[in-house]
């Protein structure tokens, strides 16, 4: 043991961490300490390095050069098991839960207490009371796939905890979250810190950094840009830290003047999940679309756009009426959907950038079924020097761009149909801070070309700093419309959403 | 990051996309390797060669004896030989065609004319007869063969051509399941359907067409119904894997049954033999010494590469199989994309049973069993992906040729069926292991 750790030894050392893939440095000289009971935030673009020092942490890479040491103990995380064995647990964005089975099959799964058969009562015994120490109420014996997002990242921490994990790794954990759940995820954070678990909290959203982390670690580019304790920063210094340079405006909302309705909608209903909503957006509007997860924002844009069938309901598109249930006959009227869900919706990822650019578009690249391909490049190479979108070749897979990348293709895709009205369905989940910019200054000026966007978002800074207008949604209907936006609270909208 | 990372390791196209060429170019060299023999040249070629030999003995012999076996190709050797001997001013005493007992005959004759043989033009087989060692007067004539080469019974076009061949109905009914497996599904009905179009073509031309004696028009028209049958049993796969949203393994092991059933009821279970002449043409004739069924299947795969690279369909064939979702939010119609693959897939294997019909003369309802796993065999060696959204139909042609050379190469090494068996269960498992692999270093 060497002189500078003695003493108190901090719970996780990281020295001079050094990592590249071949042709490619991606850490270079990290340093991170993180003691016990402490929230460290690690904070950076996507692609500056985070995911693969996690992945250290979680014995997936090894470092190429540094050390890594537990209490002081150089450690050597060389699989996963090293890593649960060392006391590091990780909770990854997408969860490792089977939907099939319940909460407490899945805390046990791998580890199962046997009494000759599974002791299935004991096992469940014990959950219960993980959970009870959590302050959770969790549905025991209900299949995880049944739970909500929020139950599942619930049942991910219970599993840590049941590991006896001491430092525990969140992946944006409040990405899928509701802006209600996210409290309740704080206050969990808190209790960790309160037992004496350390926690590295990774997140996009500043205000909860503000909140719940002690210290914050930056990188950019593989190497530390900026550390120190929260107490002493501003929102501005990070994100300079993580962009590089100082953004004047986080939300660089222009306002535009009002034209015709473009699109408007009436009694639309699907099921519980959506009961009745209407209302109409103007060319040159942004019309912000908010409310708790399962209000039936995202199911109000399917319905529109035809990905499920409606019950009931009309849609009219710059006047003309819209014959519901067919994606190919809204893209057709001038429609189109961003959706939520990049990854299983909105691309196909281990398809080339320029396919999944051309796939709606493919009838403007061709004639009589015989692909232009010249074309469709051209016109690819136009968006993507308008959106910059950084990519080695337009024939990479979409899988390996980063996520702000992905989702710029998605907005390729859409804006070549040149379509009135657009659906921005959580347009910047998980994307940093410097993407975040550019779709918002697209964002700009498609309402300055008179085109319609609804804006879906849970983000409530977003949505208060880009819309024209707000529709808060609860439980399948409309609550709420805010419309003087610019002296509009968060507290005013959250009302309205739990209405 | 990862960017970098990738352009690094994805390396030449050719690898990347058809990695398994490299599998087929060692395994020829391999078989070739083995299966190199003597060979001796015949017809028209060793008749030359034989002509300049005898001319060049010492001596310049005069009268020359040719003895050759009563095949057609013989005789060709022994035209050229006559014609080359003359031209070098010596004589043909005689043309032997046919076994030892014309041979001793035609020298008894020539002996009693008072004729002297002064050289003995043969090929491998006749000169090692044993016949001339009855005559006493011929021990010094020499006996003229062509000159042994070495080279590999593999490398032989004939054996060559006759390897594409069998490929052909396999690689043909595989350009369908290829595509079906790219948009993530899987035809299992395609052996039966080769039974089925086999059948109901035979039954066509028997009954209503006139059977031996059907003509032209009749045989196109059975023909396309044939088809058009198994077209219409794979759309109506297809339309139950769309409509009804059941998976292709259930609805099409479900089609496999039914349609094997119906073709042995038809056929009351017999083989129908009655088929006109002209029907052979499509599986047995050649044009430019290539089978027809080899230049059906090269056109098949051109159609079907530019199809798939160049078309719409291509593109949305591969965008289903990556990921359905994004395809039909992005106003893919799915529905009648699948619905065309497993049609032509039907279609393709229908084809298939024609050729195998035209190859074999005759109708059978125990044809086509076992190919649907021949032909996923072949898709999956040729390195497409059975989670769908991968796979390239040029890749599937080469995964039909390494089984098809596997084979052929072990039957030319007299390997028991039993363990041939064996050995190929194992290239379907290596083949498979190498391509995740590989995808696995490219992520």
């Amino acid at each position: 043991m060497t002189a500078e750790w003695a003493g108190a030894a901090p719970l996780l050392e990281m020295r001079g961490i050094g990592k590249s893939f071949p042709g490619v440095r991606v850490l270079q000289g990290v340093d991170l300490t993180l003691h016990r009971g402490e929230v460290l935030a690690l904070l950076g673009e996507n692609g500056a390095g985070k995911s693969t020092l996690i992945k250290m942490l979680a014995g997936v890479h090894r470092p190429d050069e540094g050390q890594i040491a537990i209490d002081g103990e150089p450690v050597d995380l060389s699989g996963p098991d090293a890593s649960l064995a060392a006391g590091i647990g990780v909770i990854h964005q997408e969860f490792q839960l089977v939907p099939g089975l319940t909460p407490w099959e899945n805390i046990f799964l791998g580890r199962e207490q046997t009494r000759w058969l599974v002791d299935r009562r004991g096992e469940r015994e014990r959950a219960e009371r993980l959970f009870e120490q959590l302050g959770a109420e969790i549905p025991l014996d209900t299949p995880c796939g049944e739970l909500s997002v929020a139950q599942q990242q619930l049942v991910e921490i219970a599993k840590a905890l049941s590991q006896d994990v001491r430092l525990l790794v969140m992946d944006e954990p409040s990405a899928a979250l509701s802006p209600e759940e996210v409290p309740r995820l704080l206050a969990m954070v808190e209790e960790l810190k309160r037992r004496g678990i350390g926690v590295i909290y990774i997140s996009h959203r500043l205000e909860e950094i503000f909140e719940i982390a002690d210290r914050v670690l930056v990188l950019r580019d593989g190497e530390v840009v900026g550390s120190g304790a929260t107490a002493g920063l501003t929102r501005g210094r990070l994100i300079e830290w993580m962009v590089g340079r100082s953004i004047e405006r986080e939300y660089p909302k222009q306002w535009h003047p009002r034209g015709n309705v473009r699109l408007r909608v009436e009694g639309l209903r699907r099921g519980t999940a959506v009961r009745g909503v209407g209302f109409e957006v103007h060319a040159g509007e942004v019309l912000g679309l908010t409310g708790l997860i399962g209000a039936g924002r995202t199911e109000v844009a399917r319905l529109l756009f035809g990905a499920d069938r409606a019950d009931a309901g009309e849609v009219w598109l710059d006047g003309r009426r819209l014959q519901l249930g067919s994606p190919a006959r809204a893209i057709a009227a001038g429609l189109c959907l961003l959706t939520e869900d990049r990854k299983h919706q909105g691309l196909v990822l281990g398809a080339g950038v320029l396919e999944n650019f051309g796939l709606p578009n493919l009838e403007e690249f061709s004639g009589g079924g015989w692909l232009w391909g010249g074309r469709e490049r051209r016109a690819f190479d136009g968006h993507a020097e308008r959106l910059r979108i950084r990519l080695a070749n337009p024939a990479q897979p979409a899988r390996q761009l980063s996520g702000g990348n992905q989702q710029k293709v998605v907005l390729a895709k859409w804006l070549q149909r040149q379509a009135g009205v657009l659906i921005f369905d959580e347009p910047t989940r998980g994307i940093d801070v410097g993407a975040k910019y550019e779709i918002y200054q697209l964002i700009n000026d498609l309402a300055g070309e008179g085109k319609a966007i609804v804006m879906i978002s849970s983000d409530l800074p977003e949505v208060l700093g880009m819309s024209d207008r707000i529709l808060v949604m609860h439980a399948g209907r409309v609550t709420g419309e805010i419309t003087d936006v610019a002296h509009a609270t968060q507290q005013q909208v959250m009302e309205l959403a739990v209405a | 990051m990862n960017t970098q990372r990738q352009s690094r390791w994805s390396g030449h196209w050719l690898l990347r996309d058809y990695g398994m060429v490299v599998a087929l170019v060692l395994l020829v060299a391999l078989f070739s390797w083995l299966t190199l023999t003597e060979q001796f040249p015949t017809g028209e070629d060793a008749g030359r060669q034989v002509a300049e030999l005898v001319l060049a003995q010492p001596d310049s012999p005069r009268g020359v004896l040719v003895v050759v076996r009563d095949t057609p190709e013989d005789w060709a050797f022994a035209e050229e030989v006559e014609r080359g001997v003359k031209a070098g001013g010596a004589t043909v005493l005689a043309r032997v065609r046919g076994g030892a007992p014309d041979v001793r005959q035609a020298i008894e004759r020539i002996l009693a004319e008072g004729g002297t043989i002064d050289a003995i033009a043969a090929n491998e087989v006749t000169a090692s007869w044993s016949v001339y060692d009855r005559f006493p007067q011929l021990d010094q004539v020499p006996r003229v063969k062509p000159q042994p080469y070495p080279w590999p019974n593999f490398l032989k076009l004939s054996n060559l051509l006759g390897v594409a061949n069998q490929t052909a109905i396999y690689a043909l009914i595989a350009i369908g399941m290829t595509l079906v497996i790219v948009t993530g599904g899987i035809d299992l009905s395609v052996g039966s359907l080769v039974a089925l179009s086999s059948v109901s073509t035979a039954l066509l031309l028997r009954d209503w067409g006139g059977g031996a004696q059907a003509g032209p028009a009749a045989i196109v028209l059975a023909a396309l119904v044939g088809t058009s049958l198994c077209a219409v049993a794979g759309s109506l796969n297809g339309v139950l894997i769309t409509l009804f949203r059941l998976p292709p393994f259930i609805v099409t092991l479900g089609m496999m049954m039914m349609a094997s059933g119906l073709a042995f009821r038809l056929s009351e279970g017999r083989s129908i033999p009655e088929l006109p002449a002209g029907f052979a043409w499509l599986g047995r004739g050649r044009m430019v010494g290539v089978p027809n069924p080899v230049w059906l299947m090269l056109g098949g795969y051109l159609l079907a590469h530019v199809c798939m690279s160049r078309t719409l369909l291509g593109r949305y064939v591969y965008a289903i199989g990556g990921n359905r979702e994004a395809a039909r939010l992005s106003g893919v119609a799915v529905n009648r994309v699948l619905l065309l693959v497993y049609t032509l897939s039907g279609a393709l294997a229908g084809l298939g049973g024609l050729v195998l019909t035209s190859q074999l003369s005759a109708g059978d309802p125990k044809f086509g069993q076992m190919y649907e796993l021949e032909v996923i065999a072949a898709v999956v060696v040729g390195g497409t992906s059975l989670q769908g959204g991968y796979g390239k139909v040029f890749g599937t042609l080469i995964g039909a040729f390494i089984i098809a050379v596997i084979k052929n190469g072990m039957n030319l090494l007299n390997v028991d069926p039993y363990n041939q068996k064996i050995v190929l269960g194992g290239v379907l498992m290596l083949a498979v292991l190498l391509d995740t692999a590989k995808r696995r270093s490219g992520h």
